[in-house]
């Protein structure tokens, strides 16, 4: 029989907390994150702000030897691993090591260091790169380090599917101790591109919001005011843990990861599926795997990017979904307050959703002036809901056409 | 001579995040130190930057301990 599958530990670096209680409470009180760009010179381009990490310093985590070999966004999942390792108790063992593993993605993995090693070559030539280029670079390295600085010697793999990152990694880390192979998962996304090259990039695909003004504003999913997506960086990591494990060490459980879906738009690069047809197949593979009704699920962590197609796409999709028991659910996009954080995105939002079903309180959606006549579901504008719901759905929807969800309950005991 | 010495100390502290007092001539870079392979080619990467030189792979595998680097660079310049 397979395993059931709970949280027990957290760990986050956001642009509203890189701690949980601070994270939780920034996020409960509609605070945003978002501020005009201080890692480098952004006055160039069309969009100036992000939701930056502020005041880390990765040698509260580790030892600038350590530190120097890794790209911020490896710095970061290690940072988070150790807070959410510790938030849940455990302390890696030669006895156990083989049974915990790490599942953590990055979207795009190690661009600064990419800009920075492709800048010495250009300028001083090919024997000036340096030989940590490539294990600070790829994406996968932030499970590797994790590994490598926690001990963690069971299952050990990366999910690189650009925004949805983060909920793959989750998904899939879930799995692998449902289906018995490890009993502690090391789970989620990091991410750090807040450098000239992705901002090049995504302003070029018209993606980025330009609201320079008002940077806080800037994040408004389902907005009809929307203008683009505003990056945010850091990462959300979760332990996994079988319900067995966590039971016999008396673990707190924070909620249950009690289902799982994924699929493919097989559509277009970046544009998503006509009606969000690909985000409702996976929704409804989610509460498949999880047996779960549709008038169950009392909340929706959206993807919610405030892009004028995701939030148009992803409402659609609910709507197929759901059908009338779309217009009772809560829906929220946490990215209003922590701007999006690509392949963290899913990692960050997952703590958010498994947070609102223990604290029984729904984090809002900010920035909701002006309704959209596209997007006429619930989306708890601006102030967060006191209201305890048993049931929650996480949607991460990427370019590529790659959409997860995973579906969460509240933990009300062992049956 | 004492200069290329604090020089080279300089950077292996920033390198390899050791005490100053732990780099003296005799310590060997991997062993006492504890630079691995990619810690050494960056150091060496360091050096010729900051001693405006080139060092073959041939001389740096040869180079094991502090002071085989100081004898390097003294008998170049």
């Amino acid at each position: 029989m397979s395993k059931r599958v709970v949280i027990t530990g957290l760990g986050v670096l956001s642009p509203i907390g890189n701690d949980i209680p601070t994270f939780w409470n920034n996020l409960i009180n509609g605070r945003s994150g978002v501020a005009p760009v201080t890692q480098f010179d952004a006055s160039e381009f069309p969009t100036r702000m992000a939701g930056e990490v502020k005041d880390f310093d990765p040698q509260d985590y580790m030892e600038r030897k350590e530190a120097r070999r890794m790209d911020r966004f490896v710095q970061f999942a290690v940072a988070a691993s150790k807070d959410a390792l510790s938030h849940a108790g455990i302390d890696i063992t030669q006895e156990d090591a083989d049974r915990i593993g790490v599942y953590i993605g990055s979207g795009i993995g190690g661009l600064k260091t990419w800009e920075t090693e492709h800048k010495k070559l250009l300028e001083k030539g090919p024997r000036r790169v340096s030989p940590f280029f490539i294990p600070m670079m790829i994406a996968n390295m932030a499970a590797g380090q994790v590994s490598i600085s926690t001990g963690a010697k069971g299952p050990n793999s990366a999910a690189i599917s650009a925004c949805a990152t983060g909920t793959h990694s989750i998904g899939d880390a879930a799995k692998i101790i449902e289906r018995g192979d490890a009993d502690v998962m090391i789970a989620g996304g990091s991410e750090a591109t807040i450098t000239p090259i992705a901002f090049a990039g995504f302003s070029a695909n018209q993606a980025m919001s330009r609201r320079n003004d008002e940077p806080e504003k800037a994040s408004r999913p389902f907005d009809r005011e929307r203008d683009g997506f505003v990056m945010g960086e850091g990462a959300g990591i979760l332990v996994l843990e079988s319900l067995d494990h966590a039971l016999a060490r008396d673990a707190e459980i924070i909620a249950e990861v009690a289902g799982y879906g994924m699929s493919g738009d097989a559509h277009h690069l970046t544009a998503p599926a006509p009606e969000g047809e690909g985000a409702a197949r996976s929704m409804k593979r989610a509460l498949k795997d999880a047996g779960l009704e549709l008038e169950e699920v009392g909340y929706i962590n959206a993807h919610g990017t405030s892009t004028d197609f995701n939030d148009k796409f992803e409402t659609m999709a609910i709507k197929s979904v759901f059908g009338e028991h779309a217009y009772q659910l809560a829906v929220s996009s946490t990215k209003s307050m922590t701007g999006h954080l690509l392949g963290a995105g899913g990692g960050v939002e997952a703590i958010a959703t498994a947070l609102a079903l223990k604290e029984g309180i729904i984090p809002p959606t900010i920035n909701y002036e002006h309704p959209d006549p596209d997007c006429d579901l619930d989306y708890v504008p601006n102030e967060a809901r006191r209201v305890q719901v048993s049931a929650a759905l996480s949607n991460s929807l990427g370019f590529g056409g790659h959409n997860a969800t995973i579906a969460f309950k509240a933990f009300g005991g062992e049956e | 001579m004492a200069d290329t010495l604090d020089r080279v100390q300089r950077i292996i502290v920033d390198r390899l995040g050791v005490d100053a007092s732990e780099v003296t001539k005799e310590a060997s870079i991997k062993d006492d130190l504890g630079a691995d392979s990619l810690d050494v080619m960056d150091m060496i990467l360091e050096l010729e930057d900051e001693f405006s030189m080139e060092i073959s792979d041939e001389e740096a595998e040869k180079i094991n301990t502090v002071g085989d680097i100081v004898a390097y660079i003294d008998s170049r310049s």
